[in-house]
């Protein structure tokens, strides 16, 4: 440490301010970027608000939040029957139970998906700079398609096998056989309890930060004195 | 639980039973979510309204 030293970095500042310790991350190299940036993107008030849009008071925006309900049910009890095995969700009458708890939370998290996805089309909600919220969706949606797929296969069962054998001609046909092969148990296993929940959990994370950072878009046709401050009226999220 | 569930054909569309009750439902659901009011929301338009 030099006479020269900034005093941020020589720790001369008896007195820390807020300024003083936004100096201090913009010299903190990758880092102190990072959380400039995210300081100024995504404050707190941001990230978690208190206040919404008065036009967020509509049953159509929950349709997105009860997806992830039903995804955090999926996980949960997709963790359960990672552990425990075939042999017990096949046999047991709890393992049947969270079985069909998998099964059944899956086709409500894809029900509400899908009425997520005809509010935000037919509500144009990639508009306003949010074709990337939009784009990240649209690759949540097909990722779930293909993780149900594995998810069919790795059931251990007659119907199981059948779908494999069946869709391996589909896949083959499309000439992504020789790396995405039904008949490869392991593969479709892994893939179904590993690598695809991973993606959609941070996909999801991400999707929700991009709808924080933008807010939610405005309703079509509305014009500037509907909105006002935008918290006119507003509802509590 | 074992027979296959019916199948309506309507030219090249082809779909089961309880497919197409989904669909139904989902319809249902989605209409029923654009006119149903959401509780405890204030009324845009009226300024003494209660900016909860």
């Amino acid at each position: 440490m030099t006479a020269s030293d900034p005093p941020e970095l020589s720790g001369g500042d008896s007195a820390p301010s807020a300024g003083a310790a936004v100096t201090k991350r913009r010299n903190g190299g990758l880092t102190g970027a990072a959380a400039g940036w995210l300081e100024r993107r995504l404050p707190i008030s941001k990230l978690l608000p208190t206040r919404q849009p008065y036009y967020i008071g509509s049953w159509v925006y929950v349709f997105g939040v009860v997806t992830i309900a039903a995804l955090a049910w999926v996980v949960a009890s997709g963790v359960v029957l990672t552990f425990v095995g075939p042999q017990w969700w096949h046999v047991s009458s709890v393992g049947r139970f969270i079985n069909s708890l998998h099964f059944w939370s899956v086709q409500l998290f894809f029900i509400f998906m899908v009425l997520h996805l005809w509010g935000q089309y037919w509500g144009a909600g990639w508009r306003d700079g949010r074709a990337p919220t939009w784009m990240v969706g649209v690759v949540i949606f097909l990722i779930s398609v293909v993780t149900a797929f594995t998810g069919y296969i790795s059931q251990q069962n007659l119907d199981a096998q059948w779908i494999a054998v069946n869709a391996k001609d589909a896949i083959n046909s499309v000439g992504v056989g020789a790396f995405f092969n039904p008949l490869n148990f392991g593969q479709m296993y892994g893939l179904h309890v590993m690598l695809l929940p991973i993606a959609i959990t941070l996909l999801v994370v991400l999707h929700v930060v991009q709808v924080r950072l933008r807010g939610v878009v405005a309703p079509l046709g509305a014009t500037d004195p509907d909105l006002g401050d935008g918290l006119r009226g507003a509802t509590r999220s | 639980m074992d027979a296959p569930a019916p199948y309506f054909h309507w030219g090249f569309i082809q779909i089961s039973l309880p497919n197409l009750v989904v669909i139904g439902v989902m319809l249902l659901l989605f209409a029923l979510a654009l006119v149903l009011p959401f509780p405890g929301h204030a009324d845009a338009n009226d300024p003494d309204g209660d900016p909860r």
